[in-house]
């Protein structure tokens, strides 16, 4: 059995899930890493398809609207030869009144091998574990976790590590991340991709310091091994990585923000400011990205953005994912 | 690659206990120069062919092969290493995961592909070979080489180039390193 996907405690039937990154551990995070690159060599090849997962069917159950993280795991699954089965809820039963119960039972009925779960309310893919034979993956639950999306984080910033960035040499650890200041900038109380972005990137050694004006910072962030600043301009010189959060427009309206020309004045990475990081600097973001607010158009398509390079990752640390929970013979 | 697996197998976990030494390092190296001429003679020269390893246990032996070729011959070989570990047929049924990125830098279309192993047995390994292969490009011709066949073949395969037949129990295992080849029992911890 791999040390990566234990099944989780309390669940029958020893199938193995992933729902959070604590669940990991550094020690999973780094065998998920080193797999990675294996199917990242086969997303490069002029058939990028093996058939590893033949007969096996991956069912995704999107709750809320997603374009990558689906698409995503819809191509690792596809290239690891499993079928795929695609709920979207706006087009489902549940406009009818089926329960999520239900909605989860019917699709276990059908017979899948894993379940993909994205839903607006924390803790969902926990409970749909509860209801079904399948591997369960949690491709998102409301403001809580994101692991999937921590996982290519960790392995675009090993995969630039390893290709050399200067004044990376010799600072940044053989494995993991020690050694590597990230700054995390914007609306972290909202954000589940900070939540597990925070626990993978400290698990793996690295320093991260929150960044964002104190109504976008949880109330309480004890327990968070983080160090936090209202003021990007002194925190952008000293770090290595700019993980910059998108800004939903409706913390205007929750009056959290005066205004978002307010916020991109004070939080958003300008063109200026991408001047002032330091040179083997990097700039990331989650997607999807607004341009002109959190992120200036031009700075986005800089050298030094590695948002596309996250977006490919990601199939190949979904192909590991799958092929972990579904293929490694637990 | 067939034999560092079979141990890693649940009920096989344990530790390798070598009986007895049935190749010398030195035998190892004089098996891998007469396979490099007879890999000369079959295919008249070396235009086109190109060695490909099985990972783990074949990577190591096809850059020995590699090397002695280009002495024997005169000109460098292409060599390459595979991991099955995606197109295997027992996916599910053990724990198999990649051991090794697969690296095939070249286009294997139009060329002679010699796959290198270090131990045949079952066949399986290299039956997920030959499926990934094809994935690389459509090979003129592909042949296989061994260090050590064991027999038990569950598959029709068998190979071109033999450093050493060797008749084994079922429940036996093989072991390739550079200091040599020993026949051996796992032993549980």
């Amino acid at each position: 059995m791999s040390a990566a996907l234990a099944p989780a405690p309390g669940h029958d039937g020893g199938r193995a899930h992933l729902l959070s990154v604590a669940d990991l551990g550094r020690e999973g995070i780094e065998e998920v890493l080193q797999l990675t690159d294996s199917f990242s060599e086969v997303s490069d090849r002029a058939i990028p398809k093996v058939p590893a997962l033949r007969g096996k069917t991956v069912a995704s159950l999107f709750f809320e609207d997603s374009t990558r993280t689906r698409l995503s795991f819809e191509a690792a699954a596809k290239r690891l030869s499993a079928d795929t089965m695609t709920f979207a809820a706006s087009s489902s039963s549940l406009n009818k009144g089926e329960s999520l119960r239900d909605t989860v039972q019917t699709i276990d009925a059908m017979g899948v091998d894993a379940m993909v779960v994205r839903h607006r309310s924390s803790g969902v893919p926990w409970q749909v574990a509860r209801w079904t034979r399948a591997s369960v993956i949690n491709a998102g639950d409301g403001w809580h976790e994101h692991p999937t999306q921590a996982l290519l984080d960790c392995y675009t910033l090993r995969q630039a590590a390893r290709d050399g960035r200067p004044g990376w040499a010799g600072r940044v650890g053989e494995t993991g991340l020690e050694g590597l200041r990230i700054a995390i900038v914007g609306d972290i109380e909202h954000s589940r991709v900070a939540r597990s972005d925070v626990a993978a990137f400290s698990m793996l050694g690295a320093e991260v310091t929150l960044v964002g004006p104190p109504t976008l910072l949880p109330s309480s962030l004890s327990g968070w091994p983080v160090s936090v600043s209202h003021d990007l301009d002194d925190v952008l010189p000293k770090v290595d990585v700019v993980y910059l959060l998108r800004l939903q427009a409706e913390r205007i309206h929750e009056s959290l923000l005066p205004s978002l020309r307010e916020y991109t004045a004070r939080y958003g990475l300008t063109r200026s400011r991408a001047a002032r990081l330091s040179e083997g600097s990097l700039v990331m973001h989650p997607g999807p990205m607004n341009r002109g607010v959190e992120i200036a158009a031009e700075v986005a398509d800089l050298p030094c953005s590695v948002v596309t390079r996250q977006v490919r990752n990601g199939v190949a640390v979904r192909m590991a994912v799958l092929f972990l929970l579904l293929g490694s013979g637990q | 690659m067939a034999e560092r697996e079979r141990r890693l197998t649940p009920h096989r976990r344990g530790v390798f206990v070598a009986r007895a030494q049935v190749m010398t390092a030195e035998d190892v190296q004089r098996a891998l120069t007469r396979i490099a001429h007879e890999i000369v003679e079959r295919n008249r020269g070396l235009d086109g062919v190109v060695l490909v390893g099985l990972q783990t246990g074949g990577v190591p032996l096809a850059h020995r092969l590699g090397r002695v070729l280009e002495e024997v011959a005169g000109v460098p070989v292409p060599v390459g290493s595979l991991d099955v570990a995606l197109y295997r047929d027992d996916i599910g049924l053990r724990p198999v995961l990649p051991e090794a990125v697969t690296d095939v830098s070249f286009d294997l279309t139009g060329r002679t592909v010699v796959l290198v192993d270090d131990v045949l047995f079952t066949g399986r390994t290299v039956r997920a070979a030959l499926n990934a292969l094809s994935d690389y490009g459509r090979a003129r011709a592909v042949q296989l080489a061994v260090m050590v066949d064991r027999g038990h073949r569950e598959l029709p395969i068998r190979p071109d180039y033999v450093g050493k037949n060797l008749p084994t129990r079922r429940d036996e295992l093989v072991d390739v390193s550079d200091a040599g080849v020993s026949i051996g029992d796992m032993v549980p911890r």
